[in-house]
């Protein structure tokens, strides 16, 4: 393997180095390295690898919208080297011969460390627990669990699969809404649901979730995590619970960190997702919790749909827009750019804590000598209007058109190159 | 204007010259020969996934009286029984050669979404898309006010006539569609019902908000218009159940004997006789429901002939 080496990058506490990575490793730091291979780092950041905790690959049973191959590729053009793999498949990852599976495809796609979530139920039916000790001693060692695209609303089921995961480390990861108060509903619950003719999905519906899950996981002495939280009253029971002590952790989407339900116009489908696009009080409260700390991490809920799911009437479309290329950009723009956090916060959102979230090794290191090479360039002065164009197999980005701040430039995954120049480089002879 | 979808679409001049030339379309309604070349050798669609009486037969009648060849596609013993999109199922019949699409859709949202893609060249006529609006419903509505209130003459706006809707705002489409218009023309409008069926946000499209008949009715309206209430309401605890919506919010013999003759009684129909409104008050003097459905006639006519017959203008 060539080494490389990176010069005149800008690290996330501001310091300007040389960075010569061999063997998979990040070898040394300083001024005047020498390597195989030269990246001109000048103007652009140097950060951990960022780490995704909602994928949804759609692989195995949808791979008509993704497999885990064109979304691994999604993900290293958008500066990822590790994601988790969502277990809404079909089949559902419920057991161990599907996340066996799953890590047994991102292993051969190559571009990023695929980690498979369990489900928490089997079938995601909310009733039986899965075999969350069987997929947790598996190869693929899975310790996020999640019936992700529905709740486990059920709270003796919630309760106990706290208690479970315990014994093994494992992290419950809550779709927080509750289904009685959301059946039927498709956007945000208020004037603009009303004017439409459609049906509200109100907040109490994941407020009251949310402040019924930390009380279990205080109550079980259990690490509870909640996946897209999405409205301002969320926030608030989050970090009424954080200050109370509980160990819970929140995942915010770029999405809600930057598009409102106004986006939906004439029942624009792109923008039809769950939980919903909410409003500019719901935006400005979910910035201002990364900002303090209330929310941990961003995580993209990539959810790629085919075309034929969203070309049809709104009632009818699929939920969900695609995210892992456009995440970094929409972070920084938001929440950079305009001051609200520091580059040091920027790695730790996307990289260093959603590592400590999965339980996953390697990745969020500080990059010093001896660290594994998993390591992201992104250039802040970049502006990208963002086009169709994607390795993602579905079309369904809510940003198309959209100007962006910020583009990856280069990913190195374990040591190798997985995109130079923004461009993903195919792998095929390369693994050598 | 190419389609109409919903009545944000409509100026109020070009909401006038519809009601200008339904009246019109009402004189020739009473002639001998009740028909029109207008629309000679054009073909409109009535796209109903949904059933209905008065809007479908309604059309068809608009039509035929303007010479259109009429086609009817109801989704119960369809494709769509198979699976077939609503995609597939326009271009098909965009296929075959369609002027315009008069859609009903259990959807809202369904017609827009036929205008904005690209299955189809043809006028889009929304004719009631799942809770969102009914704007011809609203335009029949306005003409039966003008011709009630002004007389049938009249060819002037709707200023300072006060509305009051009844019933359940939230699943109506014909509520949002009336409040549009009849605002646009210069009415005030008011919205009264259980709080459960009249969401907070209502605010926005109205001008004044009861959750009390009986201390709306004090506000002196010119015209009442109630709403049908589906029994799946009583079941989804919205309303405990029908003899409690009767005695709160029903236009019952006492509440319209203290109406003292003043206001136009109203109903979109289907109506529940003797649960929003009482037998007796639905077919008295002051009610013009049989009106409404005459007047629906004229009204598509208008909307038919302004988009299909005076499109190139």
């Amino acid at each position: 393997m060539k080494s490389i080496v990176i010069k005149n990058a800008t690290l996330a506490n501001g310091s300007v180095t040389d960075v010569l990575i061999d063997q998979g490793v990040v070898q040394q730091l300083g001024g005047s390295l020498k390597g195989d291979r030269v990246i001109k780092g000048d103007g652009l950041m140097l950060l951990a690898g960022f780490v995704d905790l909602h994928t949804h690959l759609r692989e195995p049973g949808f791979e008509a919208s993704e497999t885990v191959l064109t979304g691994s590729k999604a993900a290293a053009v958008g500066g990822y080297t590790a994601i988790h793999a969502m277990a809404n498949t079909n089949p559902v990852a419920d057991n161990a011969a599907v996340v066996e599976q799953v890590h047994r495809l991102g292993v051969d796609a190559g571009y990023v460390e695929v980690r498979p979530i369990g489900a928490v139920t089997q079938g995601l039916e909310g009733n039986q627990l899965a075999d969350l000790g069987l997929m947790n001693k598996s190869k693929a060692g899975v310790t996020v669990f999640s019936d992700d695209g529905k709740c486990v609303s059920d709270a003796l089921v919630m309760r106990r699969a706290l208690e479970y995961v315990k014994s093994f480390g494992g992290v419950i990861a809550q779709h927080a809404q509750e289904p009685s108060l959301t059946k039927n509903s498709t956007m945000n619950e208020g004037a603009k649901a009303l004017k439409l003719g459609l049906t509200g999905w109100p907040a109490v519906a994941e407020a009251g979730i949310i402040a019924r899950d930390v009380l279990l996981a205080e109550a079980t002495g259990s690490r509870l995590h909640i996946c897209h939280l999405s409205t301002a009253e969320a926030v608030d029971v989050v970090r009424w619970a954080k200050k109370r002590g509980i160990n819970v952790t929140a995942e915010v989407t770029p999405h809600h960190l930057l598009l409102t339900e106004d986006a939906i116009g004439e029942y624009n489908t792109v923008y039809k997702v769950n939980p919903p696009l909410r409003t500019n009080t719901d935006v400005e409260a979910v910035r201002a919790a990364v900002a303090d700390g209330t929310i941990d991490i961003v995580a993209t809920d990539h959810a790629p749909h085919a075309a034929e799911s969203k070309d049809c009437e709104w009632g009818e479309a699929a939920f969900g827009m695609t995210g892992l290329e456009t995440a970094a950009a929409v972070v920084y723009t938001t929440l950079v750019k305009t001051g609200l956090i520091d580059w040091e916060k920027f790695q730790f959102i996307m990289s260093t804590k959603p590592a400590e979230i999965g339980g996953i090794a390697g990745h969020g290191r500080p990059i010093e000598a001896g660290s594994p090479a998993n390591l992201v360039l992104f250039d802040p002065k970049h502006e990208v209007i963002v086009s169709g164009n994607t390795h993602s197999k579905s079309q369904n980005s809510p940003y198309i058109g959209m100007t962006l701040t910020g583009k990856v430039t280069h990913t190195i995954y374990n040591g190798r190159l997985t995109v130079t120049d923004g461009r993903l480089v195919e792998l095929e002879g390369n693994n050598a | 204007m190419k389609h109409l979808l919903s009545i944000d679409d409509v100026s109020k001049d070009e909401a006038l010259a519809i009601l200008n030339l339904a009246t019109e379309m009402r004189e020739v309604n009473t002639r001998e020969v009740r028909k029109l070349p207008a629309l000679n050798g054009k073909v409109v669609a009535n796209l109903f996934f949904e059933d209905s009486t008065r809007t479908r037969i309604s059309f068809e009648i608009a039509a035929k009286r303007l010479s259109a060849d009429v086609v009817n596609f109801t989704a119960k013993g369809s494709s769509v029984s198979k699976g077939e999109s609503l995609k597939d199922t326009v271009l098909t019949l965009e296929a075959m050669g369609v002027d315009a699409f008069v859609v009903r859709h259990h959807h809202s949202g369904a017609p827009q979404k036929i205008a904005a893609s690209n299955w189809s060249k043809a006028t889009i006529i929304n004719g009631g898309d799942g809770t969102h609006e009914h704007p011809t419903q609203a335009l029949l509505d306005a003409l039966t006010m003008r011709v009630r209130l002004k007389g049938a003459s009249d060819s002037g706006d709707l200023a300072g006539v006060r509305v009051l809707i009844v019933g359940d705002i939230l699943h109506s489409r014909v509520a949002r569609s009336n409040a549009l218009l009849l605002r646009k023309l210069g009415a005030i409008v008011a919205f009264a019902g259980p709080s459960t069926l009249l969401p907070r946000t209502a605010t926005t499209l109205v001008d004044e908000v009861y959750f009390n008949l009986d201390e709306a009715l004090e506000n002196s309206f010119d015209v009442v218009m109630m709403l049908r209430v589906q029994s799946e309401r009583m079941n989804s605890s919205f309303v405990p159940n029908s003899v409690e919506y009767t005695a709160l919010f029903g236009l019952t013999d006492e509440r319209f004997e203290n109406l003292g003759g003043k206001a136009l009684i109203m109903h979109p129909g289907p109506m529940n006789r003797g649960l929003e409104i009482a037998s007796k008050v639905a077919d008295s003097d002051s009610s013009a429901i049989s009106e409404q459905v005459s007047n629906g006639v004229a009204v598509r006519m208008a909307v038919l002939y302004r988009l299909l017959a005076q499109e190139s203008k």
